[in-house]
Parts: structure tokens; C-alpha cells; sequence
């Protein structure tokens, strides 16, 4: 296990987001964290690289024990985030964005062998013809493909994907799975949050669901979207739609 | 009879292209379901079709007639009114305030007092706070007061966006409930919901939405036994 989550709880005042939610990342694995809006997934991501600290519960990676550490002590203990909204570094060029990914990551490289890694990163997300480029400039699925390639460059062993999918078209959302399945391959985990269920489905080991901050369900892809809890929590209550109808009738 | 067409629209947000070409059509006096997983692009075609973003490709037609570039205050004029995603009250104005901003195309206009009359006796909860400030109401209620705006619009279509979302499930039971009585007074709707059961429970009629293209369409009982809503929802 190169991460465990275990009964973490996280409120916000009288709002409890993430209720006592447990589950274990395998090495090298990719698992997919879903749950209809508000079922507290980002909370969850920011709870494991440090942005909130959980009321109760611990998180574990590689065995140690980082609950209430600072976002970028988690960051240098190998856990790197995509997050879902980009906010690149507009006015530096795309490789300065992405050497920046490097220079805060897991090694702390110096700025040439940042900028090595970084050019590498780029290289490997299709990005190296824009890469003098000012961040600022480059198209929404650019945005998505650098926040990725600054993500990596911290060479993370655990990444935690927030929606990187979204906005980009078919092709592009193709391509992006190549991506994952590659970094999967050298022996990167991934907690992916996504939406375009079919293409989760598709690309993870392990599906971890969430409802109301609690986990409902979790197996492979085939166990959960077949589970009839997920079912109703993405669907609601097929019981409660048969009173109604049969109420009005 | 058809009342509104929607064929082959294409939108989006700046560069990022949402529907893919979406067509269906709405019966007059039916009450229609466009359901579909987070980020089908259920939104922006309601948004589309009134005109709130433009449409890039595609027509829309009320009536026949074709309605695609019209702006949002001239669709409303010709009874096209939508119920938004959030309600989008004015908070700082009251519940009767709010209902007499509903009133605003001329035919609505002229036959205020008679729709005030109409959508209290449907919320009479309304009634009871008629001088209360919008933002202060309850969740519920102020789902109430958003459908009731629509409703002093004179609508000859009402669409609604996610109107059970964040909804408690008695609520959500009498928000449908409200649903049903207006689809027995012959309203032509259109109902985007989260909770999908429910939806094709009350429709006549069901789209299914995927990645900005109907999937799946058909009578809503037909398409509530379909295993392939559950695919288009959890991709499997």
C-alpha cells in the first residue's frame, strides 16, 4: 500500500463533508474516486495533501504517518496534485511552469536539473513545441496537458488527479488516458477524480464511491458500477419513483 | 403536435465546445425529461435554447418558427421561460417583489393579479410570507418562489433546471408533486434533473444525454427499464 486513508472525518462548522471514509492505494495502481456533486472528493484530496486537516482519522503514506502536515511537506514526501481548476504561472513561459513543479517536488532539484526534468515532462504531455511559450497563452486542453506535465515534474510516487479531463475533447481525453496509463506503468500511483465516467471506468485498477462523505461502495470497475447502492445514489430511489407514480395514478 | 425543436446545436464556453449536436423535440401539453450524467451539457443546451449563450450551430424552433438568435427578454415575450439552476432569486427583495419580476413580458404583465392569485393557491406557503425578504426563506421554499417567477411569466413553455438539487427527500417529493399538477393542466415542460428516477417517473416523454449529444431517447417508462440510462450515468 502506497497510501492509507482511514476513518478520516473532515466538517466544515455543522457540515461533516467527509464522514469516516477508509480505503488503501495499491503501488502502481490507479484508482478512481467518484460520487455524485458534493460528495466530498476534492475535500478528500485536500485533506490527503494537507490543505485541511482531517477532525479525526489518519492518513498514511508509505507507512508514515502525514496527517496535519503542511501541504508542501506532503508535496516533498512524493505526493503531487493536478488540480482541477489550473491556475498556471500566466506570464512565465510554459517550461518555467513546469520547472517550477520540479524544483518544489519530491527531489527539490537544482534549476538545471529542473529544467532537465521539466523539458522531459513536456516532452513526454506533447507540450515541447510550446514550450518558450508564455502559460498564459496556451488553449484550455494546454492548460490541463501543463498542469499535468508541473504535477509530474515533481516526480511524485502517488498523484492525485482533480478532473483533468474536463474540457477536453474526445481525441484529447484518448490521449490523456495513454498518459496515465503510462505514468501508472513506472510505478506512479493515481487517485483519479473525474466525471466522464466511461473513460474512469476505463482507465482504473480500483474504484473507491462516495455519497454524502461516506464510502457507499468500492471494488473494480465492474463490481461498483453494477452495485446497487452506486445505482441509487447516482440515479436516486427507483422505490420512492414507483410510490410516487403509483400516489398519482 | 410539436411545440420546440432543437436540432443539431452546438455550443460551448469560449473555446471549449460543449454540445456536439444536440436535437429533441417537445410535444405540446407533455412534460419532457433531459437527463444525463455531470457535464453531458444538460445546462448549457437549457442555456442555449434560451438564448443565455449563443448557439454555434443548430436551430431552434417555437412554433415552427425559427427562434435561434433571438435574445433572452424576446423568448420570454413568446412564453419561453426557464426556471435556473440555483433559483437566482433576488435575495434582497420580497417574496411578492420577486414574483412581480417574473411578471415582466407584456402578456404576463396584464394578467399579474390573476397569476398572483394562481401561484398562491398552488404554494400557499408563498402566500403566508408574501413580505418576506427572498434570501430569507428556506431551501425549500425558495425552490418554490423560482418556480413560481417562472410560473408569473405566462409561460407557454417552462423549463427547469436541477429543481430537486440540495432538496431534503420530502421536498423533492413535493416539488415533483407540483411538477404533476402542472403537467395535468397541460403545461409543455421541460425537466432537467439529477434525480433521475423521479424524472422519468413524472415525464412523458426522456432524453438521455452523454458528452453533448442525446444517447438514448424514448416514452420515459420505456426508458426507465433501460439499462443503458445506468451506463450513460456510471460509464458501465
Amino acid at each position: 500500500m502506497i497510501l492509507s486513508v482511514e476513518q478520516v472525518t473532515i466538517r466544515f462548522g455543522g457540515l461533516v463533508a467527509v464522514d469516516g471514509a477508509s480505503f488503501e492505494v495499491g503501488e502502481g495502481k490507479i484508482l478512481g474516486l467518484i460520487g455524485p456533486n458534493g460528495a466530498g472528493k476534492t475535500t478528500l484530496f485536500n485533506a490527503i495533501n494537507g490543505v485541511y486537516k482531517p477532525r479525526s482519522g489518519r492518513i498514511v503514506f508509505r507507512g508514515e504517518d502525514i496527517t496535519g502536515l503542511r501541504p508542501h511537506q506532503i508535496a516533498r514526501r512524493g505526493v503531487s496534485r493536478a488540480h482541477q481548476v489550473v491556475r498556471p504561472l500566466n506570464d512565465l513561459s510554459v517550461l518555467a511552469n513546469v520547472t517550477v513543479g520540479a524544483c518544489f517536488g519530491r527531489e527539490q532539484l537544482g534549476l538545471r536539473q529542473a529544467t532537465a526534468v521539466a523539458e522531459e515532462m513536456l516532452a513526454s504531455l506533447g507540450l515541447m513545441d510550446k514550450s518558450e511559450m508564455p502559460a498564459g497563452k496556451l488553449n484550455v486542453a494546454q492548460k490541463k496537458r501543463l498542469e499535468l506535465a508541473r504535477a509530474l515534474a515533481a516526480r511524485p510516487l502517488l498523484l492525485l488527479a482533480d478532473e483533468v479531463l474536463a474540457g477536453l475533447n474526445p481525441q484529447e481525453v484518448a490521449d490523456m488516458l495513454g498518459v496515465f496509463r503510462r505514468i501508472r506503468d513506472q510505478g506512479v500511483s493515481v487517485i483519479m477524480i473525474e466525471h466522464l465516467m466511461h473513460a474512469l471506468m476505463n482507465v482504473s485498477d480500483h474504484v473507491v464511491v462516495l455519497d454524502h462523505g461516506q464510502k457507499i461502495s468500492e471494488g473494480t470497475p465492474q463490481q461498483v458500477s453494477s452495485d446497487p447502492k452506486v445505482i441509487e445514489a447516482y440515479l436516486g430511489d427507483p422505490a420512492v419513483a414507483q410510490r410516487f407514480l403509483e400516489e398519482g395514478a | 403536435m410539436t411545440k420546440l425543436s432543437v436540432e443539431g446545436c452546438e455550443s460551448g464556453y469560449g473555446e471549449v465546445q460543449i454540445l456536439w449536436g444536440a436535437t429533441l423535440t417537445l410535444r405540446s401539453g407533455e412534460l419532457t425529461t433531459l437527463v444525463g450524467s455531470n457535464g453531458a451539457g444538460k445546462t448549457t443546451l437549457l442555456r442555449t435554447v434560451m438564448g443565455l449563450i449563443p448557439a454555434w450551430k443548430g436551430t431552434v424552433r417555437l412554433d415552427d418558427r425559427d427562434i435561434t438568435r433571438l435574445s433572452p427578454h424576446e423568448k420570454a415575450q413568446l412564453g419561453l421561460v426557464l426556471v435556473p439552476e440555483g433559483r437566482q432569486l433576488f435575495s434582497t427583495m420580497t417574496v411578492a417583489e420577486n414574483l412581480e419580476m417574473g411578471a415582466t413580458p407584456g402578456h404576463a404583465r396584464a394578467e399579474m393579479r390573476r397569476s398572483f392569485d394562481r401561484v398562491f393557491g398552488l404554494f400557499p406557503r408563498l402566500a403566508e410570507r408574501i413580505s418576506q425578504l427572498a434570501g430569507t426563506l428556506s431551501g425549500g421554499e425558495q425552490q418554490m418562489l423560482a418556480i413560481a417567477r417562472g410560473l408569473m411569466a405566462k409561460p407557454r413553455i417552462l423549463m427547469f433546471d436541477e429543481p430537486s438539487l440540495g432538496l431534503s427527500p420530502k421536498l423533492v417529493m413535493d416539488l415533483f408533486e407540483i411538477v404533476r399538477t402542472l403537467k395535468r393542466e397541460g403545461l409543455t415542460m421541460l425537466l432537467v434533473e439529477q434525480n433521475v428516477q423521479m424524472a422519468l417517473a413524472v415525464s412523458d416523454h426522456a432524453y438521455v444525454m452523454g458528452r453533448g449529444k442525446i444517447e438514448i431517447e424514448g416514452p420515459a417508462r420505456d426508458v426507465r427499464q433501460m439499462p443503458e440510462v445506468r451506463r450513460a450515468y456510471l460509464g458501465l
